[in-house]
């Protein structure tokens, strides 16, 4: 999933201050799922907002719906039967939202109460990690489903570097060194020798380096 | 200071069991602060950071929860759930520039103990001392 967190309330008290009304939109996808911008979420930011306003001595109507998802034009749409009743949205979606109501709706100003963090799962409780970078050419088949270019500090494609110590990378005691874990899990099925494969210099073209990145399925266009 | 206080108590139905003794009135007699608005829930992990928000949008100057012993809880984890979300909303308030110490969690035993009043002079004490809350109506 997508993971992010609420940016801090004094950046989005900044964004709403000439605001009357706003209207919070939590996002029913990936930011429901990490608990940063679905339907409780957004609840939360509008009592937070409207304690901020009452601080700050302003008064402002506050309204809390929610999408499906905003990342997909036929939801977004739906936004169109609230149109009245806010001088500015606040997307609790990731950037992807945000940026898809700005494309879609001319007139509506949006406000982003999310900062967008990464790609990744949750293990644990109330804990993500970063799993996957998007690169757009995996190499999980090689790496014993273990992606070093997320999980290696450097996105090393032929690791370990000199600063694995005991598994654990040099940027931190807490991080493991997924190239030693990569040298474990294919030791585990004997696959160690993949190890010796030196891997090519990379083309990142495919990873955004190469500009916004489309995919387009001609079976899917109608 | 002389203000109208206002402060909203969030009690679980275990430890706040003095305010049924003596139709109510016993908490009365034992000196309760006539300031602090008491709610009874079945369990302080049932509480929501959007609830406790309300109490302070409603122009609570203070908001307190009173829950079971961290580890004596009638529901299990129902208190260190409330303990967390309390938690939460004082790191909120102090992103909004508010004292966090308008709001605050107590873990108390169940039943009829004088800790129960204890705490609720203590919290209107903290509360008369900071003053009239940014939110007051």
């Amino acid at each position: 999933m997508i993971v992010a967190e609420r940016k801090p309330m004094g950046e989005i008290i900044e964004m709403v201050q000439d605001c009357k009304k706003v209207l919070v939109l939590a996002c029913r996808g990936c930011v429901t799922v990490c608990s940063a911008g679905g339907e409780r979420e957004a609840e939360i930011l509008s009592s937070l907002i409207r304690l901020g306003m009452k601080k700050a001595g302003k008064s402002i109507e506050v309204s809390t719906e929610s999408l499906v998802r905003q990342c997909d034009r036929e939801y977004i749409d739906e936004i169109d039967q609230w149109k009245d009743d806010y001088d500015a949205v606040v997307s609790t979606a990731c950037g992807v939202g945000v940026n898809f109501i700005s494309n879609l709706k001319k007139d509506t100003m949006v406000y982003p109460a999310l900062n967008t963090t990464f790609f990744g799962g949750s293990a644990e409780q109330g804990e993500w990690t970063e799993q996957c970078a998007g690169c757009g050419d995996c190499v999980l088949h090689l790496t014993g489903g273990l992606c070093p270019v997320a999980r290696c500090a450097k996105s090393l494609m032929n690791g370990p570097c000199g600063g694995s110590v005991d598994g654990r990378c040099e940027i931190h005691k807490d991080v493991e060194c997924i190239w030693q874990s990569i040298h474990d899990r294919l030791g585990s099925f004997d696959r160690s020798a993949q190890m010796e494969v030196i891997a090519p210099i990379r083309d990142w073209s495919s990873a955004g380096h190469g500009g916004p990145r489309k995919v387009v399925r001609d079976d899917l266009t109608v | 200071m002389n203000f109208d206080l206002a402060i909203t108590l969030f009690s679980c139905h275990y430890t706040s069991q003095q305010s049924c003794a003596e139709d109510g009135k016993e908490l009365e007699q034992l000196g309760f602060p006539d300031s602090i608005n008491l709610v009874r829930v079945p369990c302080t992990g049932k509480l929501q950071m959007t609830t406790l928000l309300k109490a302070f949008e409603d122009g609570a100057d203070g908001v307190y929860v009173v829950g079971c012993p961290a580890d004596g809880c009638h529901n299990v984890k129902g208190s260190i759930r409330a303990a967390k979300r309390v938690d939460a909303v004082r790191a909120a308030l102090e992103e909004l520039g508010v004292e966090g110490e308008r709001v605050q969690m107590y873990h108390l035993p169940r039943g009829l103990h004088p800790e129960f009043v204890a705490k609720a002079k203590e919290m209107d004490s903290r509360i008369r001392n900071l003053g009239q809350g940014p939110f007051s109506n």
